[in-house]
């Protein structure tokens, strides 16, 4: 789903201030995009408002990279 | 510039509503958390309405997450934003080491250190999108100087201190400051139940010679919340007449 990445990408590039080319879905939120725990919180807390969910902080544990992200919004759509 | 928002618990009486009533003054619209006392939160309410600013009053047990995270909400729903968290909820059950119950012990924590913790948790993420934020936790000199019968309401207040500055260092970032502050000998419900002869001894190891007021309190809570306390942040204010130093 196409729609989900470029929704998430836009969310991630106005958070963490990156370039869109850097923005992939292997890309890691802390290593490749230099996000810290506080920024990743905050990035999960938008992506909550912006797809209307809520994500358990188990769950939100586990997403690392964009790819992690979409896949999960898409896994609860 | 739109009205900055309070949310003060246990602010039904003594020195939470002391703290409710001059955020008002100083123009803040006030949620006014209670645990048991409706009638008197409401009452609260109505004094800051007279003040001229909104106020609502929401019930709530602060060591429970669901209801704080109902409360919180309700305050955004309500009035926008949420710019200030007074921790203020706390109760006693004194006792003698010795002779205090687990069951006394575990009551104490739980309000006075798991609900600070609870409601600072569930401010957060709003504070966070609004890119800041004034917490202010109440601790209490004894957190600093122990006291004898205590132990429980001692451990608490010390606790508070640490979480204070842990809260103050990891929401910095985010431009949400973070205080405590340590009342000494004040004038309330609370220390009207201690023992006459404590009180004495009390009042001889105050500086100033005179009990506290819970105005004295508020006063200093409301600077806090204030642009004038934007440098400020993993503090501990004494208010306590010079009684610890």
């Amino acid at each position: 789903m196409a729609e989900t990445f470029d929704r998430v990408k836009k969310i991630v590039i106005d958070r963490l201030d990156v370039e869109e080319d850097k923005v992939t879905k292997e890309a890691s939120f802390k290593d490749d995009l230099e996000a810290d725990s506080l920024d990743v919180v905050e990035l999960v807390m938008e992506l909550e408002d912006e797809f209307d969910m809520e994500i358990a902080d188990e769950e939100a544990e586990k997403i690392q990279t964009v790819g992690d992200a979409v896949d999960y919004i898409n896994s609860q759509a | 510039m739109s009205t900055k928002v309070a949310l003060v618990t246990g602010a039904s009486r003594g020195i939470g509503a002391a703290i409710a009533i001059d955020l008002a003054k100083k123009g803040y619209d006030v949620a006014v958390n209670y645990a048991g006392n409706k009638e008197r939160a409401e009452a609260v309410v109505k004094e800051i309405e007279a003040i001229g600013q909104e106020a609502i009053a929401i019930g709530a047990n602060v060591s429970d997450e669901s209801a704080v995270g109902d409360m919180v909400k309700q305050v955004v729903k309500t009035f926008g934003s949420l710019d200030c968290l007074v921790n203020n909820a706390g109760i006693t059950r004194d006792n003698l080491m010795m002779r205090m119950k687990t069951e006394e012990f575990d009551e104490v924590i739980d309000t006075n250190l798991k609900g600070v913790f609870v409601c600072m948790k569930a401010v957060t993420r709003q504070m966070m999108k609004q890119r800041s934020g004034k917490i202010i936790n109440m601790s209490s000199v004894v957190g600093l100087g122990g006291n004898p019968g205590q132990i429980n309401y001692v451990a608490s207040k010390s606790g508070v201190i640490g979480m204070t500055k842990t809260a103050a260092k990891e929401l910095a970032p985010r431009n949400i400051n973070v205080n405590a502050v340590a009342p000494g000998f004040i004038v309330t419900d609370m220390t009207d139940a201690l023992d006459e002869k404590l009180k004495s001894s009390l009042l001889e190891s105050i500086p100033l010679n005179r009990l506290g007021s819970a105005e004295d309190v508020a006063k200093t809570v409301s600077f806090l919340a204030s642009d004038d306390a934007n440098y400020l942040t993993g503090q501990v204010i004494q208010v306590d007449g010079g009684m610890v130093m």
